[in-house]
């Protein structure tokens, strides 16, 4: 290995390969290394896609335009619901296992690589991404790279541990109730959950139609721009994706604060935070002299997102469910069939919440144009921990780790997911944006991390 | 509104949809169906007009 670059952003990487100082063949072999010194450990891929990445790298390093790719020779991996050709897609399940393997890429790895970037393999997750801790009884709990004896929060939370270990600079994962902006938050890292619709999810295995996005992990803001930036555009191939051009934000992330009138969320958003949820918090707030505001309802929003995803994901499942039951992870399962049996009525009033509550919060971005709210309400629980206490009343951590994170993805707001940097363990904010206004939350976080305020902490591995 | 005996609902609605269930797993999908409802109903307990429409809207 001529350099490391364990800790080089994407951006370092492709103007590296670009400028011809490395190759994007190098840089491979350097992640392929590295992830196989530290998986061990981490436990973040499930595949690793060695051969495939060599042979992309030699194509980005014999490419003409190489210095015009802005992902030249960047190596990134995929939470293991992306399809990957010739391998099956298994969205943390066991039952995948046995499906056929994808004849096809996930479009959206199809643009990462056409933007240069070289995929190294796919990622550990929750089964069926119904799950907020990271950990997977098949294939073994994700690490977290700060305490290998927590959790990386899910369910991508093999592309938490990967960025936030320094296998990878960027990795791609999904986020229905939070499962990117939970796991960014426990590994210190940064994520963007775009606005629903956004980012096509064509060949990746679904959830919640109506609540899954897709979205990158990085440990600098410009890296999710960029990654960000060249995934974005319409697709047939996916029903849910916004009939909508390009919106560049890479090149005006440095556009500054001015004029932007920022907000903190209170009431919902500070019950039940621990002390180092309400410090990152308080510290950011104060420094960008945000204003309390209260998003309305913001427990029912919770709530509802609660029984839609439980609904809609027994429907998914419900031929699995009467098939091959025993083969679930037991607490997937025991979910699913609970969610198959929520009466039609109440699933039914939730989504008339739905439209209603989203009327209420598009209202309060007439008077700001970014909310900040806690990411997560503590920092990473032990692996196995069963239960935590929130404002006084003990929890699954489960199903509450993303507490803070449903009411907003809920009505498909787009998020940054920042992370401050306390001691031992990190935790992360949302920096939570009106719908398609991607740009604005990237621009605040990017300020945040010029300023020091927010920063990916590196780990000792 | 309180949840209704979940017991006879969990057993019938797991033969009317055709789902196994074995004993061991009941307590769980009790436990889980038990948080569902309790959210659902505080959803559904919040007073909106008749007019107001779900958030999907079909389009022909």
């Amino acid at each position: 290995m001529s350099h490391d670059f364990t800790w080089s952003t994407g951006s370092e990487i492709a103007q590296a390969v670009g400028s011809g100082a490395t190759t994007a063949l190098a840089v491979t072999e350097a992640a392929l290394s590295v992830i196989a010194a530290r998986n061990p450990t981490l436990n973040a891929f499930t595949t690793v896609t060695a051969e495939r990445a060599r042979a992309k790298a030699k194509t980005v390093d014999a490419s003409p335009d190489k210095a015009k790719l802005p992902l030249a020779g960047v190596p990134f991996a995929v939470k293991n619901l992306f399809d990957v050709e010739g391998i099956p897609t298994v969205a943390g399940s066991k039952i995948n296992r046995a499906y056929p393997p994808a004849k096809r890429d996930a479009e959206l790895i199809a643009r990462m690589e056409k933007a240069g970037a070289v995929l190294v393999g796919a990622l550990n997750m929750g089964e069926y991404a119904y799950d907020f801790t990271g950990e997977n009884v098949h294939d073994g709990p994700s690490r977290n790279p700060h305490d290998l004896t927590r959790m990386t929060g899910g369910s991508s939370g093999g592309s938490g541990g990967t960025v936030g270990g320094g296998l990878v600079p960027i990795a791609l994962g999904s986020d229905t109730n939070g499962s990117i902006r939970v796991p960014s938050s426990l590994c210190g890292i940064f994520g963007l959950k775009p606005t629903y619709g956004r980012l096509t999810r064509a060949r990746s295995f679904p959830f919640v139609a109506s609540l899954d996005h897709l979205g990158p992990f990085a440990r600098s803001v410009r890296d999710l721009a960029l990654s960000y930036d060249v995934m974005q555009g319409p697709d047939a191939d996916d029903a849910g994706c916004a009939d909508r051009q390009q919106e560049s934000t890479a090149p005006f992330l440095g556009s500054g604060l001015d004029g932007l009138r920022i907000a903190v969320a209170g009431g919902y958003f500070r019950k039940g935070a621990s002390p180092e949820a309400l410090t990152a918090l308080d510290g950011v707030a104060k420094a960008l002299n945000a204003r309390e505001i209260e998003i309305p309802e913001a427990a029912r929003a919770r709530a509802a997102a609660y029984v839609i995803t439980t609904t809609e994901g027994a429907a998914l499942h419900l031929d699995r469910l009467r098939k091959q039951a025993a083969d679930f992870d037991p607490a997937v399962r025991d979910r699913l069939i609970a969610g198959a049996m929520v009466p039609s009525t109440l699933v039914v009033k939730a989504q008339i919440f739905r439209r209603w509550y989203r009327e209420q919060v598009l209202a309060l971005f007439k008077d700001c144009d970014v909310i900040l709210a806690p990411a997560t309400p503590v920092t990473a629980p032990t692996i196995g921990q069963q239960t935590f206490t929130l404002d006084g009343v003990e929890l699954p951590v489960r199903a509450n780790l993303g507490i803070y994170t449903q009411p907003i993805s809920f009505i498909g707001l787009p998020v940054v997911a920042v992370p401050v940097a306390l001691k031992p363990m990190p935790i992360g904010l949302q920096i939570i944006a009106a719908p398609w206004r991607e740009d604005l939350a990237l621009r605040v976080a990017y300020a945040l991390e010029q300023m020091g305020a927010v920063s990916a902490p590196r780990p000792q591995l | 509104m309180a949840n209704p005996p979940l017991d006879d609902y969990i057993a019938a609605a797991a033969a009317a949809l055709d789902l196994p269930l074995e004993a061991a797993w009941v307590p769980s999908v009790k436990a889980n169906l038990d948080v569902s409802l309790r959210l659902a109903n505080l959803v559904a307990d919040f007073p909106l007009p008749d007019a107001a429409e779900p958030a999907p809207v079909f389009k022909a």
